[in-house]
């Protein structure tokens, strides 16, 4: 069939998506060049094994804790009606505001010994009896725990997409057929759910894995902190990237394998009836049960380190004393607020690619846009200053040549490359939901709308975004809070004279004391709760049949 | 009010988005720095408020000689500002640096803490030092070589060996003493840790003060901060003592925060007087009064609270030989399996 131009656009700026993504991957590429068959030998036989051991445990045991809050949250909230539930829904992606660095300090700081815990426990019992209550945060449990509780919103939020669109057909045949609630969230609504799972879990596990500042002071040594002393300890700048990219092979295996094993499975919800089921009412200590259960990851997610900021930014009287903080907020929602806006939008173009017009092409441009994710923050940026540099040395060398006057590094000296450092890092969350969300809406509508000789414009608009809802706002949540959270890529890329709210955080806690940076971390809060409530609440109004 | 405060705010928005206009503006100086700007601040107002110069900041944990490495020819870099000897070595070795050549440097630099060709020179200094328990512990004078005394046992605690910290003190352990004996002193410190070393220098300070082990490894100015910035980490440092230890027959090891020229530096004469500044008396006392830091420029007055370690008598051993050692003391924190 004959490409329409919209259609051709559209492929179009599917491959260069995928070319803007696969920019710093080649510019890693182009580092790794030097062979280092010492430096192997001597990671391969102290290094690795060890690293890869810690960044299993941690992967696995993070997974696990996010997946288990996340999907079990998610589906409460979609599936019953409990005493709390509307003021839940917007609390429990808020602990996706806590830059997981943040949340090992808060942690460490009130739970280790002669931290504020330990101090309320010695009005009961004595000094050593205490300490011996205090749980062992700097350890590899201790990091699973922090880690887990602040990443979950990731699943959460995926799983609800899901959760929220599931066919009301499909649980009330279950319903009709005797199954109990349990068997229909195993047999029904999980597996149908498991694309957006997937998402999510797989969020969260890049996340985990992009993470240095936690795990480096919990004690956990994993392959990206040898990334990282490799490169400035071992001095291999090409060890430091081979090593980044054999990471990024190995989680692209990962993620083929999950692709993989639900090749045959598809979960296209009923073209007849695509409403929304009805909150199930639980009533008395069901109710209260399920209440606890979301409650508390909040309140370990979010209140604890949110009362520890405040009680902070109090106490050191840093809302008078901290003026800079205020301009750091505005450079941190400009720069957010712009990768958001292009990275949704390119999201949505390589998924829509692949939708009309499967190819070689939009397959591979969909799966290479996805692998920003697999690097960390600090590698992508050292990849990204070759190409970005490239073009802007270029552009000098024209205006010398053409005799105008230089223009000096633009696209560094601008904010660009830090806005096109987010957008390759984070185009996986879009592309991640938004294909997740497509998953879910039958190949027969596409059809119908050919049948009838509408341009796939009109079908997109009218048909595919307004049922892709759910799947957009979580994406923009999730990009817009990471981009607000962003440190490494952020430091290395950013312009002179410009801080953010993460890097500013980081000026003090390099010092040793974050606590200083606690107003700064309290807006990244105040900056992410906006959106959520926002677009949780327009979220949740249940759609009828159209 | 809402109005103003949002009018400011679309202004500051512009202002990034032009910010390469805005630096058009009279006098310049661009500093890249691995000291955090909250730290460097104070220093680069002063200087701007004697010389009228303005002052650009970019500061980042890692990666900045790479940066300006990749901006090349026009790299708008002038000044680069680092916290370690490895940071210095790094650039100088990535070829991003020029020859300071400054009258000034040489008078008032001792030569121990200078490039003998001139691409980088000291600014401050700090010491690797132990924080040992007032209580349980006796002795006021320690060596180096003595952490891996099996009277030790169990009772050190130590952050990340890898650390740069770290490895600039194991660095000059191997300059001191050669690879060999250096690994079965590390063997040795390693046996002797109380747990698997975690955290950053205050929580060595803390864990100390909790009992969890006797003697902590620090640098000088953790300390003074905990005593004097903060009064919730103040009974940390007040459970503690800090010993300056020293080589055997040698000095205590000291780690240089340095300054360097940016090969294309577009205003040189700018960063240099801006390098001759740093080295001048003015910001050597807030190097040391604000900061807790040594001053490499004598004649200066240390602050008080580091004043009361005892005179730092620092190791003679030259900052460029410790730095070749970096990749092997590295090696060797692998080898002995130091942080698992």
């Amino acid at each position: 069939m004959k490409l329409s131009r919209i259609e051709l656009i559209v492929i179009v700026i599917a491959a260069a998506t995928a070319l803007l993504v696969a920019a710093p991957v080649i510019g890693i590429a182009i580092l790794a060049l030097k062979p280092e068959p010492e430096l192997w030998q001597h990671l391969l036989s102290y290094v690795l094994p060890q690293a890869l051991r810690d960044t299993a445990f941690l992967l696995i045991g993070v997974g696990i804790v996010a997946l288990v809050i996340g999907a079990g949250t998610a589906w409460l909230i979609s599936a019953f009606d409990f005493p709390g539930r509307a003021l839940l829904i917007w609390l429990l992606p808020l602990p996706l505001a806590i830059p997981t660095y943040l949340a090992a300090y808060v942690y460490v700081d009130l739970f280790e010994p002669l931290g504020l815990v330990h101090r309320a426990l010695m009005v009961t019992m004595s000094s050593s009896d205490a300490m011996a209550m205090l749980p062992a945060l700097r350890s590899m449990p201790g990091a699973i725990f922090v880690i887990g509780l602040v990443l979950y919103p990731y699943v959460y939020l995926s799983a609800r997409a899901m959760f929220q669109h599931r066919s009301a057909d499909v649980a009330e045949a279950a319903k009709v057929l005797g199954a109990g609630r349990w068997t229909t969230f195993r047999r029904i609504s999980l597996p149908m759910a498991r694309p957006a799972l997937a998402v999510g879990l797989a969020l969260v596990s890049l996340e985990t894995l992009n993470d240095i500042g936690a795990s480096e002071y919990l004690g956990v040594r994993t392959l990206t902190v040898s990334v990282f002393t490799t490169w400035l300890n071992r001095g291999s700048l090409a060890g430091a990237a081979q090593l980044s990219l054999l990471m990024m092979a190995i989680v692209s295996i990962l993620i083929a394998i999950e692709r993989f094993g639900r090749r045959e499975s598809s979960f296209e919800f009923s073209a007849e009836n695509p409403r929304l089921a009805l909150h199930t009412r639980l009533r008395g200590w069901r109710g209260w049960l399920a209440f606890v259960a979301c409650l508390l990851p909040t309140l370990l997610g979010f209140a604890v380190p949110l009362l520890y900021l405040l009680h902070q930014s109090i106490r050191r009287g840093l809302l008078a004393s901290d003026t800079t903080v205020w301009r750091d907020a505005g450079h941190t929602v400009a720069l957010a607020a712009t990768a958001t806006a292009i990275a949704l939008l390119l999201g949505l173009v390589v998924v829509v690619a692949q939708r009309w017009r499967a190819s070689r092409v939009t397959d591979l441009s969909f799966a290479i846009a996805q692998i920003g994710y697999a690097l960390p923050g600090l590698v992508l940026a050292l990849g990204l200053l070759t190409p970005v540099l490239f073009i802007d040395n270029g552009l000098n060398t024209l205006a010398q040549w053409l005799g105008a006057p230089l223009p000096g590094l633009v696209m560094i000296g601008s904010g660009a490359a830090a806005v096109i450092a987010y957008v390759i890092r984070f185009l996986a969350v879009p592309t991640g939901f938004i294909k997740a969300g497509y998953e879910r809406i039958p190949r027969d509508y596409d059809d119908s709308v050919r049948a009838a000789g509408a341009p796939a414009m009109t079908g997109l608009r009218k048909i595919h975004l307004p049922l892709l809802q759910p799947a957009l706002l979580g994406a923009v949540i999730v990009v817009f809070v990471d981009c607000l959270k962003e440190l490494p890529a952020t430091l290395l890329l950013r312009p002179l004279n410009v801080e953010t709210l993460a890097t500013s955080i980081y000026q003090y806690a390099s010092r040793g004391s974050f606590e200083e940076g606690a107003l700064a971390a309290l807006l990244i809060v105040a900056a992410s709760i906006g959106p959520v409530i926002w677009l949780t609440r327009f979220a949740d109004i249940p759609k009828g049949p159209a | 009010m809402i109005t103003s405060r949002t009018a400011a705010l679309a202004a500051v928005v512009a202002a990034t988005a032009f910010g390469t206009c805005a630096s058009q503006a009279s006098e310049q100086v661009n500093v890249y720095t691995y000291r955090e700007t909250k730290l460097v601040q104070p220093l680069f107002d002063a200087f701007s408020k004697d010389t009228g110069i303005t002052v650009n900041v970019i500061s980042a944990s890692s990666g900045l000689e790479q940066r300006i490495k990749t901006e090349g020819a026009n790299s708008p870099a002038d000044v680069l500002l680092t916290v370690d000897l490895g940071r210095i070595d790094d650039a100088v070795q990535a070829g991003v640096t020029q020859p300071i050549k400054s009258e000034v440097i040489e008078k008032n630099v001792p030569a121990q803490y200078r490039d003998p060709d001139g691409h980088w020179a000291g600014i401050s200094m700090r010491a690797r030092v132990i924080y040992a328990s007032k209580e349980r512990v006796k002795q006021d004078a320690i060596t180096y070589e003595e952490l891996a005394d099996p009277k030790w046992k169990g009772k050190i605690c130590i952050r990340s060996g890898q650390h740069i910290y770290n490895n600039g003190l194991f660095a000059a352990y191997i300059t001191k003493h050669g690879e060999a004996k250096a690994e079965e002193w590390l063997r040795g410190v390693k046996a002797n840790l109380a747990q698997k070393p975690s955290g950053g220098d205050r929580e060595q300070a803390r864990d100390v003060a909790a009992g969890k082990c006797d003697i902590g490894i620090g640098n000088t100015y953790y300390w003074a901060l905990m005593m004097n910035g903060d009064p919730d980490k103040k009974p940390w440092a007040e459970a503690t003592k800090v010993i300056l230890p020293t080589f055997a027959g040698g000095g205590t090891h000291v780690n240089l925060s340095g300054v360097l020229l940016a090969k294309h530096a577009p205003n040189k004469a700018n960063a240099v007087k801006l390098i001759d500044w740093l080295a001048g008396e003015q910001a050597q006392t807030i190097y040391a009064d604000t900061n807790y830091e040594y001053p490499v420029r004598t004649g200066i007055a240390v602050n008080p609270t580091i004043a009361g370690y005892g005179k730092l008598n620092a190791d003679p051993m030259p900052i460029a030989k410790i730095a070749a050692n970096r990749k092997a003391a590295s090696t060797l924190v692998d080898k002995v399996g130091f942080d698992n």
